[in-house]
């Protein structure tokens, strides 16, 4: 295997290269690429099992490397120096619930070389006012920034946010999206919410089956879930209205042709002048689901 | 990482996961009274009368070893257990942080917990049971009870490797009952017929509760390293255990499902 941090490429981080992982004889990433460089905010996108988080604890050298290679500012992921200059949170279900919010912040902090002050990390996770109060005693939003600030402790190059907002209410969320936005660090984000990607990362890999099914902008990955899909059962032929204004795609589904579409009223009209024995027809949102699931047909 | 630093990681870690299970009512209170509560009533109130053995000095003894037991099984066992479900030990481990230094707060804990526990036992039988031993005999007493730590945490660590962190007080309370009492530990050993006694000799606390009894000049006679190698045994049993255990979990701490 080459040596992938040399010279040229200094601007990626970290990267998985053709990395495969089993958990016994399920397969969770097949053949997985994926870049983190530097500055940018990397949205790993995908549905629940994709694969995000097998990404993720390999990245944080977690799990043995059973196929491909991983590395971390070039080192293993799992090595000493690396551990010093990254942060990760996690999908942990809960710290020392004994210990107050400042006697967690202390406890990590004293974990690396160079931490930020207690002070400034209380101040960046707004929980000034909780500092005192045990970690137990906190709401999930509260819980989910002290989780945050401990994965800032050490002042990282590098953060990995593994769902940092699943479970919370929505001002919750948008609350720790706002502490996110204002860090300058390169980070790696996993989730399966797509406003989220859109709220918080510059680039987006999407993950399906352990496969990156697709790379772009938030802005280009969201519009894979434009619009609405129409179904139905009919004799037409998905390239009879691919060049309809706001058709996005068209393909034929078992007995149904599926078409995403921007303009679905416009669609169908066009489909049922176009036959008349057109039966069981549904428009519904393009859920991400969906659209990943369009992506992978589509992908050879 | 500096030498300084390290010391700093290991001193902290074992503060505040002392802190944290101190704070833990349903861990600290039994932990710490019932040794205590048990001593009180079985050696020092109902002090039976009739056997040739000053029973409060007898189960000064096998009550210091449950005193020993109690912390090193939950805190081992049970903390380890629900640290690695709920993620903490996952996320702990990808910091900087030692591995030693989380192992190392764990023992240490339990072994404050013990010493405290051996301590007030100490007092009790001193001032209100009427105990008196040499002053070699305490200390000595001291020194083999708390070195019961070593094979207590071992097996509490081979339990935390395999068992869920909801089960684990459970399963915890299932070995560390029915093994007190089948050691003897709150009843003297010679109390039970031939076979029980038989049967204890598989116990590490068992061969725990006869070196301290040793001390006092009141064990069964079996000879003093007959003792030491079954513990080194079954300690050296219990740490393959508990690597199998995270071996089979993938790594130290991650989580199962």
């Amino acid at each position: 295997m080459e040596n992938q941090f040399t010279g040229s490429d200094k601007s990626v981080l970290a990267r998985l290269s053709s990395v495969t992982h089993h958990y016994g004889s399920i397969l969770a990433l097949d053949g997985l690429d994926l870049e983190v460089r530097q500055g940018e905010v990397l949205g790993v996108l995908g549905p629940n099992g994709a694969g995000k988080t097998t990404a993720i604890n390999l990245l944080l050298g977690n799990l043995r490397v059973q196929q491909g290679s991983v590395s971390v500012f070039g080192q293993d992921p799992g090595a000493l120096q690396v551990r010093e200059r990254r942060g990760a949170m996690l999908q942990v279900s809960g710290i020392s619930g004994n210990l107050t919010v400042r006697e967690n912040i202390e406890l990590f902090s004293s974990y690396y070389p160079a931490p930020l002050a207690v002070a400034k990390l209380l101040s960046m996770a707004g929980l000034e006012d909780l500092s005192g109060r045990r970690f137990g005693k906190l709401s999930g939003g509260q819980k989910q920034r002290v989780m945050f600030a401990l994965a800032l402790a050490g002042d990282p190059e590098l953060l990995f946010l593994d769902e940092p907002t699943t479970g919370l209410d929505v001002d919750a969320r948008h609350r720790l999206w706002d502490e996110i936005r204002t860090l300058e660090v390169t980070a790696v984000l996993s989730t399966h919410n797509m406003a989220e990607v859109d709220a918080l990362a510059d680039r987006v890999i999407v993950i399906h089956h352990g496969q990156r099914i697709a790379d772009g902008t938030p802005t280009e990955i969201k519009s894979l879930a434009a619009g609405r899909l129409v179904r139905c059962v009919t004799c037409t032929l998905p390239d009879e209205i691919k060049q309809l204004p706001g058709v996005i795609q068209a393909k034929v589904r078992g007995r149904h042709l599926e078409v995403q579409t921007t303009l679905p009223e416009d669609l169908v009209r066009n489909l049922l002048a176009r036959d008349e024995e057109l039966v069981d027809l549904t428009v519904e949102a393009v859920d991400l689901e969906n659209a990943f699931l369009s992506l992978t047909k589509e992908s050879p | 990482m500096t030498l300084d630093r390290r010391i700093r990681v290991y001193l902290l870690e074992a503060h505040f996961q002392f802190i944290d299970v101190l704070r833990e009512p349903l861990f600290s209170i039994p932990v710490l009274a019932f040794p205590l509560v048990f001593y009180l009533f079985f050696g020092v109130i109902l002090n039976f009368g009739g056997t040739s053995m000053p029973m409060p000095t007898y189960l000064l003894a096998t009550y210091g070893v449950f005193g020993i037991l109690g912390p090193a099984l939950f805190n081992f066992g049970a903390g380890l257990a629900t640290e690695r479900d709920t993620g903490v030990l996952l996320l702990k481990q990808t910091t900087p942080m030692p591995v030693g230094a989380y192992f190392s707060a764990k023992i240490t804990t339990a072994l404050i917990f013990g010493a405290t526990v051996v301590s007030a036992l100490f007092l009790i039988a001193a001032y209100t049971a009427g105990v008196t031993l040499h002053p070699w005999q305490w200390i000595a007493l001291a020194g083999v009870l708390l070195a019961g730590v070593v094979p207590f945490c071992a097996l509490g660590l081979a339990i935390g490797a395999w068992v869920k962190g909801r089960s684990a007080v459970a399963i915890v309370n299932l070995i560390f009952l029915p093994m007190s009492m089948l050691s003897g530990l709150w009843i003297p050993i010679y109390v039970f017929g031939d076979f029980m006694q038989n049967m204890a000799l598989v116990l590490p606390a068992y061969h725990h509760a006869q070196l301290a009894l040793k001390v006092i000049g009141m064990d069964s006679g079996q000879p003093i390293l007959l003792h030491v190698i079954v513990l080194a045994g079954q300690t050296f049993i219990f740490m393959i255990v508990a690597a199998l255990g995270f071996r089979r979990a993938g790594g130290f701490s991650i989580r199962k499902s």
